[in-house]
């Protein structure tokens, strides 16, 4: 529908950074260098639970070349405060400790010093210098193990929060969280089917391919410059800052292009301990992770447990529903219970549900986010119950969807009622799709499942900049991750009728630009975008000003057109149009530079709902899964640039068929990662999949002027019940347990079928 | 100990360079000659970001040192375009939004065009097993295989 409404939304031009992109011109996180810098590098521990008795750096101090040793001692002590990070929250308290571990080490590879030394070979040199007393106490790994009383305490003054009387005792539960909405046992008094099972997940990493990587420069006055991959550059700003005890403005940070980072790169690592580094040495410091670093240290995806229990009646009407879920939060608290929680259910009109969430610390790494953090972890039990409910109603699995699907004015479990939402005409495209019409290819089996993400707004800033001749910037401070400044450009152009090309999209540093929240929440599009949307309206404003002097008219009498100023009617008089080219021409007479400038907190980000469907075989002697055909489909709003939105699609789809089939960390019996690489923690590659087919649903966003509504997170939300769904097609037997990798299939189906197993 | 000097050719340009016996091919490109466009995703030859062209072969940069490149040619992206013309496989990424982060691009470049030297009429299955090697976690691969298929076709076409 957008492409006949619009000229240039819907379209699908090269990107801006195209071309430096595919010349390797473009400059990521480790691609800046400066005069004179040292390298970082960060002493971790090699226990996954310890007290820090002592640290010697004496020895490394003394090597020659070594420019500066940094502890936890050099950072001051912070207050227990929470903050907001990207989708999540951290305690300023917990995130310096995550930065440089002080009393204990909660994790294997915790930090617990740094060095900066004029080379790599030197730095590391000056690591095997540093001698740290540990004493190790008991660990613990699993979420369930860690609820146990008994289990090793991470933190001895972790009191659990949301729990009446409050606690005595502290625990490794951090937080209980409850939805309610209408009365469960009632509801599930008039149910006459009642589904109910067990499900757990195991943390998987985002699995960026661009390590963590920055360079900071404090220089003799104190001014701090930064350049980081990250998701957001104002995050970092502020973190050091508060780390540090440094003045925000003192410190500039300017995002270099980001290599992935799919929430992973909302928090911070290296970037203070960078400038710690660089304090005391006096020059610039480069620290760049490994990859065993970015496994063992940055934050993965939690796993978890859920428990689901569906109740309907027998023509599928759902009556009551109730899930609880533990996360691992990792080493500190804060993991993404929350939105497990009140997504858990979003996806349907329930009069009764009730949700428990547990926030549960364990000794790994402090969790990140992973787009649409938790939700895939709620969805993967939530919609495999859905498909048992299905098979035992003997309905199919997307009429059950569309006789409960949320629609406008159904009110969720966690209080907001839906606006104009798009979940049926997403189940209803399915329903229509040429995968769901077709029928599988013999031995292949087929499995549905829904997703859905808030989708978020939160802060922008944007100016618009008319150059000399006419041309136009636009200047926003999201990094852009995936496409981003081709649909802000896209929106500038149409909203200012002039050609694509006319818009050069930039990506300004922290003092360049206000504020912008993380790219992160599938919100840039949406938030940026309308900040964008709306400082090329200013800049349109001052045009008609501008024009209205020239012509001596009022203002209101001016309207602008394909990119020209025009008199509104022939009342306000008979004047040849003026393009931005002889506006800008005039501009020193007529008021000086010609610019436009926005700042919001864009409210009313339009909730997002996925539906994929996928074919698939089973080998029964290898538990190896072929992927046969994959479709997703997703209400988007409106899709502004499409082929990044089928990119989102598909890049979604293929993380969580990765989260379904192969990824997981794998933990050995002391506590330590056993999977830290690429091979042994096995991401999908191009040779696992088919392509990944997609169809776009617009049912536009009220909220924004051309209707976005986000689409990066999505769709990872319905793979994992997906691929679980059609596996219990496939073979009869229900996985309950991810990831669903060869070993454990085959083992699933050893065990459901003994005789065959026994010959 | 003390460096090596060896001499090789990068892109073409007759190249001198200074290394650590230890040190990467991959290191050099990078810290000493300026040459970021390739990338380190991992430093153990699983993602591919850094592949590069060493005599004609197609190898992880990161597990190759310095000093095994005396006296032969590598080729890096820096040399993938000609003058201000892009490759076709550079223009048909663009053209098909292959790329989302970019950090994978130039490597999966590097091992594209090195299928399409061997093979111009490569099956769907072919070019996913030739490309195997290279880690992509933004695009779930399907606009890379598609935009390899089409450059391909459009070589096939143009050489009739």
């Amino acid at each position: 529908m957008s492409k006949q409404k619009y000229k240039w939304v819907g379209t699908r031009p090269d990107r801006p950074d195209g071309a430096d992109k595919v010349t390797g011109r473009a400059r990521f996180g480790a691609d800046f260098n400066m005069p004179g810098q040292l390298v970082g590098k960060v002493l971790r521990s090699p226990h996954a639970h310890a007290i820090i008795k002592s640290i010697d750096t004496s020895a490394a101090e003394k090597l020659p070349g070594v420019k500066a040793v940094v502890t936890a001692k050099d950072f001051p002590e912070q207050p227990n405060l929470i903050v907001p990070t990207g989708e999540m929250q951290v305690n300023l308290r917990d995130i310096t400790r995550n930065v440089m571990a002080r009393e204990k080490a909660l994790y294997e590879s915790h930090p617990v010093a740094a060095v900066a030394a004029t080379t790599d070979a030197i730095a590391n040199a000056a690591l095997a210098l540093i001698k740290v007393e540990y004493q190790v106490l008991p660990h613990v790994i699993d979420v369930a193990e860690a609820m146990k009383d008994g289990a090793p305490l991470l933190h001895d003054n972790l009191i659990t929060e949301g729990v009446k009387p409050v606690p005595t005792k502290p625990s490794n539960i951090a937080k209980r969280i409850d939805n309610v909405k209408g009365d469960t046992d009632a509801g599930f008094k008039q149910a006459e089917i009642v589904v109910e099972r067990d499900y757990t997940t195991q943390p998987v990493h985002q699995g960026y391919i661009e390590p963590h990587a920055c360079l900071a420069s404090m220089a003799e006055d104190g001014q701090v410059q930064i350049w980081s991959t990250t998701q957001g550059h104002f995050q970092v700003r502020g973190f050091c800052s508060r780390l540090l005890n440094i003045e925000t403005s003192q410190i500039r940070v300017t995002p270099t292009e980001i290599g992935g980072g799919f929430g992973g790169k909302t928090v911070v690592y290296l970037e203070p301990v960078a400038v710690m580094l660089s304090k005391k040495s006096g020059k610039p410091v480069k620290m760049v992770m490994s990859r065993d670093e970015v496994f063992r240290a940055s934050g993965p995806a939690p796993g978890g447990t859920v428990h689901v229990k569906i109740g309907a009646k027998k023509d599928g009407t759902i009556v009551a529903a109730e899930c609880t879920i533990a996360l691992q939060a990792g080493a500190f608290p804060g993991s993404p219970v929350g939105p497990a929680c009140w997504t858990s259910f979003a996806c349907y009109d329930i009069p009764n549900i009730k949700v428990i969430g547990y926030d549960v610390v364990s000794n790994r790494p402090k969790v990140a986010a992973y787009r649409a953090p938790g939700a895939p972890i709620s969805a993967w039990g939530v919609e495999s119950t859905m498909d048992i409910l299905a098979q035992e109603l003997r309905m199919d699995p997307i009429d059950l969807r569309l006789k409960n699907a949320a629609k406008k004015g159904t009110k969720t479990s966690y209080g907001p009622v839906f606006d104009t939402i798009g979940f049926v005409e997403t189940l209803e495209a399915a329903k229509k799709s040429e995968h769901y019409k077709s029928k599988p290819k013999p031995g292949m089996a087929r499995g549905v499942a829904a997703g859905f993400w808030f989708n978020v707004g939160a802060d922008s800033s944007a100016a618009a900049h008319v150059a000399e001749d006419g041309t136009v910037t636009i200047i926003s401070g999201n990094p852009d991750i995936g496409g981003s400044r081709a649909s802000l450009a896209l929106m500038a152009a149409e909203e200012l009728g002039v050609d694509y090309d006319k818009v050069r999209p930039v990506i300004a540093d922290t003092s360049s630009i206000g504020f912008n929240f993380v790219t992160g929440g599938s919100r840039v599009t949406f938030a940026t975008g309308l900040a964008v949307v709306n400082s090329v309206r200013d800049l349109i404003r001052e045009c008609k000003v501008r024009a209205a002097k020239t012509w001596g008219v009022d203002p209101d009498g001016v309207i602008w057109e394909n990119g020209c100023a025009k008199p509104a009617g022939s009342n306000v008089g008979e004047f040849e149009p003026l393009s931005l080219a002889q506006l800008a021409a005039t501009a020193g007479k007529t008021g000086g530079p010609i610019n436009g400038h926005n700042q919001l907190n864009a409210q009313g980000a339009g909730p997002g709902f996925g539906v994929h469907i996928v074919d698939l075989k089973v080998d029964r002697d290898t538990g190896i899964v072929e992927i046969g055909r994959y479709t997703a489909l997703q209400d988007v709003g409106t899709a502004i640039h499409p082929s990044y939105v089928e990119g989102q699609m598909q890049g979604g789809a293929v993380q969580g068929i990765g989260w379904a089939l192969n990824e997981e960390y794998i933990y050995s019996a002391k506590g330590k990662l056993d999977n830290a690489g690429f091979l042994d923690y096995r991401m999908p590659v191009a040779s696992d999949l088919p392509m990944i087919e997609t169809v776009i649903v617009e049912v536009a966003n009220p909220h924004h002027p051309y209707g976005v509504r986000g689409v990066g997170e999505v769709p990872i939300v319905p793979p994992l019940a997906t691929v679980g769904n059609a596996i219990a097609r496939a073979t009869g037997v229900r996985m309950t347990d991810l990831p669903m990798s060869p070993p454990r299939l085959s083992a699933a189906l050893d065990a459901a079928t003994p005789r065959m197993a026994a010959e | 100990m003390s460096k090596l000097h060896v001499t090789t050719t990068i892109n073409g340009e007759p190249t001198e360079f200074l290394c650590e016996p230890t040190q990467a091919v991959l290191d050099v490109l990078r810290d000493q000659l300026g040459l970021t466009g390739t990338k380190e995703g991992c430093g153990s030859g699983d993602c591919g970001a850094c592949t590069i062209m060493l005599d004609g072969r197609m190898v992880c940069s990161c597990l190759v040192l310095g000093a095994e490149a005396e006296g032969k040619k590598i080729e890096t992206i820096e040399g993938m375009a000609q003058g201000d013309h892009l490759h076709a496989l550079q223009k048909k990424f663009i053209e098909f939004a292959a790329l989302q982060c970019g950090i994978c691009t130039p490597g999966f470049l590097m091992a594209s065009r090195a299928l399409l030297e061997r093979n111009n009429n490569p099956t769907e299955t072919e070019v996913r097993y030739w490309l195997a090697g290279n880690l992509c976690r933004c695009t779930g691969y399907d606009k890379i295989v598609r935009a390899v298929m089409e450059v391909a076709a459009d070589m096939r076409g143009a050489a009739r």
